[in-house]
């Protein structure tokens, strides 16, 4: 791991202690030619340095969306409305002019995307997709960029970096080009890397490869990491924390253990019940979530899950619960909380 | 006029919603009650001023004329499609609409040409007492000005659109009939029989359009018949591609093979299962087709190698515009250009439209 | 690709030797015989016949092909039947450097006009200036191109007096002078290339830029500049460089015609001349010319592919 211990050198600007990335009800609505479209509804959280969130949610729960709003892709503009208030490394990302932006993306963010193949421009050699960034930030010369490009691909356990440096993407392997999009992202280490969906698009065995990679590299370099995924088993045992997400809202947040254990939510419940387990007896039925996620032009009133949950009483179907702290008997459970009016597994607000 | 700008959705709002969004019932959007004055005010503006434009500036200079009545015509379009789309839904395509109407009244003068009441188009005898090289005044007896033989402009501008719908029209019927024939042929044989149809094609490719026209202009005389027959070699190899293409297609689907084992004979399914599934593609090009012909005979008329004078076409009505006398007298060149573009703008637009809904590959070109 | 090369050189030959011999065979197309057109009506009899003898027209079609054929490939083209009657291929060699000018200058015109339009349409599409872009490259591709070039000449030549008309000066001559004097040609020439190239390079980068590669290239920082340039421009190239192919039998027709407008001494105005005429050998000299340079470039612009795109070099290897 010599090479690594290389970039271990540069630290972040932020100070120990202080939140990288601070999320305060931030509220994306994208205008679309049938209504607007509320993607994020009103999400707050704050993840230190080191720390991993787990954002889990059905397609379409927004939660896309979400991370590419923290990014600054989406801004407030004709297309989309952003309120709220996104803080990376101390910096109001929708404060920032658009310059400002572009030297904050690449350098104390990076942002994983899900097909590496799409996300590798197909006329572009790997190595250039590497030595751009590290020259648009670092202001390195054309062989100090191509020499630090080789060094992160073998980061990223690339073999025979420099080969593949003059390669293009179509004869990199799935599982490669995704380790090239890695290290494009971190190229400039990032204090903070999003990923969404890292691992969808390939094949099973690459994913777990692809996922521990991301872990070990967020422990080498010390990054916030924000792991999106639909796959609750993907952010098991790799996040700290863990928020699900439905229709724009998160609706339940905890530690990872907690929440595998003893989730409040009947959503994360049946989300839970719907993940396929070894030790379960063959021929068990994985219970399947009947219904479709809600219209988010017009939601509905109340609890948006309410029309798909077994649990739903009257009252779900007028009041939106909101994201409260969890206590169960009584006591309060930390970093817990969840947005219910009839909870699972004895949760209490 | 939703066939000139496509518009994609908003590249912000990307795939990550496509789901979100397909869920979202389509929005009724009720008709409003209360009368919309500002269209209505825009569009009786408009047509006021193109009125005044036509009437009161007779005898002002002639650009300003046509500015204004373009100016009166743009508001009145403008206003008009405010309120038809108020009425008729946002979808109603009006310059869909004036293109249709532009292009049926087209094809009707033309056929009436000789029970119109019109001018004197071709007989230089005709025309003697008539003033000469008359600028368009559309409440005059030449609304479209005359020639240097004082030859009346609409008149000619409509039996011009005799000659051109004739020989466009001529040229993609044979061009439709034989190359239909030959790429069906082409692609139900494959093997020599495509082979041989295939270098035929590429040939006629290799040459570019206007220089075969020009060289079959050379020995060919210049007759309607020769005109139209030169055009459709032009349209011939894209047919055969089309229709090649569209049966080594369907030669493959079940209802051929079908057809094929209840004993059909090859010349049965050609016609009767292939044939059919053909010409749809073709009719929907069809249209872009003449479009491209009118501009080639046009273009060959111009060079004085189509149709020749006194014999009106829209080409060589341009063509007595060339040299000096359209820098005096613009409209020799000007009204036979502007309904020689009307027209082929006309029929692009409803082929690009009739392409998109009937053409299932959705071809870029 | 050696192997896609002898496949494509061996197809070129067969459409050549195709276009050769319909070439040749408009002579049988004339409607009369072709000593009587050469020599005008009413002479005496023994003339026509010491003429056709002169001309072989009474050997068989192939034998007389396969001659004209053998003269062509030795660049014997033949002399005009009109007087004076020059040689052919000279005329050509003179007008065609003319005629290659203006259509090089023509598409490079167009590009230089279509692809920051067709950047600025695409990065704003459906906004305002997108749509007039939209509007005013579809009823430009509705104007036919001599049309479009009398109204140039109108505005540029006529009324505002910029431009000359009618004169040409030869490259070896003066360069200035030789730009000066292309410039309107190669503008009416350019008007139509650029408004498809504009329409269809934009609706492609609509396309790409809503593409993955893209948002990770924002996401790591780029400018919107490189993003454009270096993203976008070259995975759209394509249908570009198809397009330039396609679009170049249309090119050839409206050099031709430019010429024809301009008065310049191309190889379009030679042939419009001669077919005028009636000059069918100089008809046929040309177009088996012209028919070659445009099947050469074809070929050209196939294997420009492979340079554009590393998937497609690959593909030959």
């Amino acid at each position: 791991m010599s090479s690594s211990s290389a970039l271990l050198g540069k630290r972040s600007a932020t100070e120990p202690g202080s939140p990288v990335l601070v999320v305060e009800d931030l509220r994306t609505r994208i205008h679309t030619p049938r209504g607007d479209l509320q993607a994020v509804d009103g999400i707050s959280f704050s993840l230190g340095r080191g720390e991993t969130l787990g954002i889990v949610g059905e397609s379409g729960s927004g939660k896309s969306v979400l991370g590419r709003t923290i990014m600054g892709l989406y801004t407030d503009g004709p297309v989309t409305t952003v309120t709220g208030r996104v803080t990376i490394a101390g910096k109001d990302v929708h404060a920032l002019s658009a310059k400002e932006l572009r030297s904050l993306w690449g350098a104390d963010v990076g942002m994983v995307f899900q097909d590496p193949m799409t996300a590798l421009n197909p006329v572009k050699k790997a190595g250039v997709h590497l030595t751009e960034s590290l020259r648009r930030h670092r202001g390195m010369n054309r062989s100090q960029a191509r020499a630090r490009a080789e060094e992160l691909l073998n980061l990223v356990g690339i073999p025979e970096p420099r080969r593949r440096l003059d390669q293009y993407p179509h004869e990199l392997s799935g599982g490669m080009r995704q380790r090239v999009v890695i290290a494009m992202a971190l190229a400039n280490e990032p204090a903070l890397l999003i990923a969404d969906e890292p691992t969808t698009a390939l094949d099973v065995t690459v994913q777990k490869q692809i996922l521990d990679l991301l872990a070990r590299l967020q422990g080498e370099l010390g990054m916030a990491m924000v792991l999106i995924s639909h796959n609750l088993g993907v952010v098991a045992g790799r996040a700290d924390r863990v928020a699900v997400m439905y229709a724009g809202r998160v609706i339940e947040m905890a530690d990872a253990a907690t929440l595998f254990e003893a989730p409040h939510h009947p959503y994360t419940e049946a989300l839970l019940a719907a993940i396929p387990r070894l030790h379960q007896p063959p021929h068990v039925r994985l219970e399947a979530i009947d219904g479709a996620p809600p219209n988010m032009i017009a939601p509905p009133v109340g609890c948006r899950f309410a029309p798909r949950c077994r649990y739903a009483q009257d009252d779900c179907s007028q009041v939106l619960p909101v994201l409260d702290p969890a206590a169960v008997d009584g006591v309060a459970t930390p970093g817990h909380s969840f947005a219910c009016h009839h909870p699972v597994n004895g949760g209490r607000h | 006029m939703s066939e000139i700008t496509e518009l994609p959705t908003p590249p912000a709002a990307g795939q990550a919603l496509d789901a979100a969004v397909s869920s979202a019932p389509e929005r009724t959007r009720r008709p409003a009650r209360s009368v919309p004055w500002g269209s209505v005010a825009l569009t009786l503006l408009g047509v006021v001023v193109s009125g005044v434009g036509v009437a009161a500036l007779r005898d002002g200079n002639g650009w300003l004329q046509l500015a204004v009545v373009v100016a009166g015509l743009v508001l009145a379009y403008v206003g008009g499609g405010q309120l038809l789309r108020r009425r008729f839904g946002a979808g109603f395509d009006l310059a869909a609409w004036l293109c249709t109407t532009w292009l049926v009244l087209l094809l009707f003068a033309a056929l009436l040409a000789p029970v119109l009441p019109l001018g004197e188009h071709q007989d230089i005898a005709g025309s003697l007492d008539a003033p000469i090289l008359a600028a368009p005044d559309l409440l005059s007896p030449y609304p479209l000005g005359t020639n240097n033989f004082g030859l009346d402009l609409l008149s000619r501008v409509i039996h011009g659109a005799r000659a051109s719908l004739v020989v466009s029209l001529g040229a993609v019927l044979i061009g439709t009939v034989v190359g239909a024939a030959l790429g069906i042929v082409s692609g139900f044989f494959r093997k020599t029989t495509d082979v041989v149809i295939g270098i035929f094609t590429n040939s006629l490719l290799a040459v570019p359009p206007l220089v075969l026209l020009i060289a079959l202009a050379t020995v060919l005389e210049p007759s309607l018949g020769n005109i139209a027959l030169a055009l459709s070699l032009l349209a011939l190899p894209s047919v055969i591609r089309m229709a090649r293409a569209s049966t080594l297609t369907f030669v493959q689907r079940e209802f051929v093979l079908a057809a094929r084992a209840m004993g059909a004979s090859r010349m049965r399914l050609m016609v009767r299962e292939l044939l059919p599934n053909v010409l749809l593609p073709l009719a929907s090009y069809g249209m872009v087709m003449i479009s491209v012909l009118i501009v080639a005979e046009a273009s060959l008329s111009f060079l004085g190698l189509g149709i020749q004078p006194p014999n009106p076409s829209w080409g060589n009505m341009i063509a007595e515009g060339e040299g000096n006398t359209f820098e005096e007298h613009p409209h020799i060149v000007l009204v036979p250009g502007v309904v020689l573009f009307l027209t082929v703008f006309s029929l692009n637009l409803l082929g690009e439209k009739a392409r998109k809904r009937f053409d299932p590959r959705q071809a870029k070109l | 690709m050696g192997r896609t090369l002898m496949k494509r050189a061996g197809e070129l030959a067969a459409v050549l030797l195709i276009v050769s011999f319909g070439t040749f065979l408009l002579v049988s197309l004339l409607p009369n015989d072709p000593a009587v057109s050469i020599l005008g009506p009413g002479r005496a009899p023994a003339e026509y016949a010491a003429l056709r003898e002169e001309l072989g027209l009474d050997d068989s079609t192939l034998s007389r092909y396969l001659d004209w054929l053998g003269s062509a490939l030795t660049g014997d083209l033949g002399q005009s039947v009109v007087p004076p009657q020059v040689d052919v291929l000279d005329r050509i060699a003179a007008a065609l450097p003319v005629s290659v000018q203006l259509a090089v200058m023509g598409m490079g015109m167009a590009l230089l006009i279509s692809i920051p339009l067709a950047m600025w349409s695409a990065y704003h599409a459906g906004g305002r200036v997108d749509r007039v872009i939209s509007g005013g490259t579809f009823g430009v591709l509705s104007v036919p191109s001599f049309l479009a070039g009398l109204l140039v000449i109108m505005v540029f030549a006529n009324a505002l007096d910029w431009f000359p008309r009618a004169q040409w000066v030869r490259i070896t001559e003066s360069l200035a002078g030789n730009l000066y004097h292309a410039f309107l040609p190669a503008l009416t020439i350019a008007l139509a290339e650029a408004a498809l190239f504009t329409r269809i390079l934009r609706n492609d980068l609509i396309t790409t830029l809503q593409e993955d590669f893209i948002l990770a290239a924002k996401a790591k920082g780029m400018s919107a500049r490189h993003v454009l340039f270096s993203d976008a421009l070259r995975p759209s190239s394509f249908s570009m460089v198809t397009l330039i192919g396609l679009s170049l039998g249309r090119l050839i027709g409206s050099t031709v015609i430019v010429e024809y407008l301009f008065a310049l001494p191309g190889l379009g105005s030679l042939v419009i001349g001669a077919a005028d005429t009636g000059d069918f050998v100089m008809v046929q000299g040309a177009v088996l010319v012209i028919a070659t340079i445009y099947v050469l470039t074809n070929l050209l612009i196939d294997l420009s592919y492979g340079v554009l795109d590393p998937r497609i070099r690959r593909a030959h290897v």
